[in-house]
């Protein structure tokens, strides 16, 4: 798969809720491959930034320029929420759905949806209502509705937040498997743990702001602001 | 008490002997009823879901305009149409008045707003349920619809349950635009009223029996035709 939706640039970017302004300015530039890492204390502003590159946040000042128009670049994401939106349906059918609007109803989408769900390991579930299952088994399902579609980028809220040891295996797994295919990730999450596992790059935020970005490996061992540095020390940041 | 047993036992007897009078009635009741439901349901539903989904100009009013409809006073609503309908009326060139269709018309003005006040309402918490889902999966305004429609269904079967309830039970505007005329704009309501007046108060309580019933069996029959009671989680 080629991306050609990006490198995303956002210059000046900034979002508002009720008129108080919740992030930015800020100037990032997403290249074309990789796995951005988002992290920052709580209230940092991650899932605002995420939200707003993925246009459900309004951005309220700034640019945000992609190699290709807004509506292109759009339908070429998709994104996952920290806590995964059941549809009221079945496993299966809450896959379909997202696979029917891209590729519409036939017997190949069909056959599609099923190979996401053995893929994810849900057969099993398949049948069930998705609010059965457990939370794990929600965000593997939601990651196979949000990859059905083959998006050129995944934005990922902290999809692990809340999952155990192996589930949190798991839903790795089907990323790392996706990056193989060339899906280009921007993730936010709250487990250096994980930045250092999946990260090729990262974007540090702290109150709204970008403190820092660039290689996984330098930030790590090499932090540039004082803020990075009390962070990875495991500091509170206010 | 005689009036009630004698009610219920006349009510039984009615219909094991499948009375021809009562089937008359009861069929007319349901045909009118069930009609003048399908028409609200599907003005209503699509309505209270679209308001559900958009964002305009006057929707608080339109939101509060439509909650006071569901208070819309049967025998006002009965007098508009009698006048809409009547000769001199705009539309008394159709010859309507006196008839079931003037009877749906009216069940279907005092229905709509109550059905879709109900599919707001239930509708407005799945989309913010589904919302950023939706949003993020790029689907089109008339897609969202009609996801919202299908997935909540089942909400949306209690509104056209109220509004049917409202609907069986009605009698001040069919009596107006319908006259109560036999064999014709006769409906079990209207029969009630009639042998309440005439002091046949067994007979009365027999048909009020037999409408409560009907309004129960067509309730059982939504809930078990829809699966609500099956332990369906979603």
């Amino acid at each position: 798969m080629v991306t050609t939706i990006l490198p995303l640039t956002l210059s000046g970017a900034t979002a508002q809720v009720h008129g108080k302004r919740i992030l930015g300015p800020v100037d990032l530039t997403l290249g074309q491959a990789g796995v951005t890492m988002v992290i920052g204390p709580n209230g940092a502003g991650k899932t605002t930034l995420l939200r707003l590159i993925h246009g459900l946040q309004r951005q309220s000042g700034g640019t945000q320029n992609w190699a290709v128009g807004v509506d292109e670049a759009r339908a070429a994401q998709a994104f996952i929420f920290q806590n995964p939106v059941l549809m009221r349906r079945s496993v299966r059918d809450n896959i379909a759905y997202a696979a029917r609007l891209t590729f519409g109803r036939s017997s190949t989408t069909d056959d599609v949806v099923d190979d996401w769900i053995v893929r994810v390991g849900l057969t099993e579930q398949a049948r069930q209502p998705a609010s059965s299952l457990s939370g794990g088994e929600r965000q593997k399902m939601a990651l196979a509705r949000a990859l059905i579609r083959a998006p050129q980028m995944l934005i990922l809220d902290e999809p692990t937040a809340h999952l155990d040891g192996r589930s949190t295996r798991e839903v790795e797994a089907i990323l790392l498997d996706a990056v193989a295919r060339d899906t280009r990730l921007v993730m936010s999450t709250h487990d250096m743990g994980q930045a250092r596992r999946l990260g090729s790059d990262i974007v540090f935020l702290h109150q709204g702001q970008v403190f820092e970005t660039g290689p996984a490996t330098g930030f790590f061992t090499h932090p540039q602001t004082p803020e990075a540095t009390a962070f990875l020390n495991g500091d509170i940041l206010e | 008490m005689t009036d009630i047993w004698q009610g219920i036992l006349q009510a039984f007897w009615l219909l094991i002997t499948l009375d021809p009078t009562l089937i008359e009635i009861t069929a007319r009741s349901l045909r009118v009823t069930l009609t003048a439901v399908v028409i609200a349901t599907a003005l209503g539903v699509p309505f209270g879901v679209w308001l559900a989904l958009n964002r305009f100009r006057m929707r608080r009013l339109t939101i509060a305009v439509l909650n006071a409809l569901m208070g819309l006073p049967p025998v006002v609503v009965g007098l508009l149409v009698y006048l809409m309908l009547s000769r001199a009326g705009p539309f008394g060139v159709l010859n309507l008045l006196f008839t079931p269709t003037a009877m749906i018309i009216a069940q279907v003005i005092i229905i709509t707003p109550l059905i879709a006040s109900i599919a707001h309402q239930a509708s407005r918490e799945l989309w913010a349920e589904y919302h950023d889902l939706l949003i993020s999966l790029g689907t089109t305004r008339r897609q969202r619809l009609i996801t919202l429609i299908w997935d909540g269904r089942r909400s949306l079967l209690t509104a056209t349950l109220a509004g049917f309830g409202r609907a069986i039970g009605e009698v001040g505007a069919i009596m107006i635009v319908g006259g109560n005329i036999d064999q014709l704009t006769r409906v079990l309501t209207t029969a009630i009223s009639l042998e309440t007046s005439k002091g046949n108060f067994s007979l009365a309580l027999a048909l009020g029996f037999v409408l409560i019933g009907l309004s129960i069996t067509v309730n059982l029959l939504a809930h078990i035709l829809s699966g609500t009671e099956r332990g369906r989680r979603w």
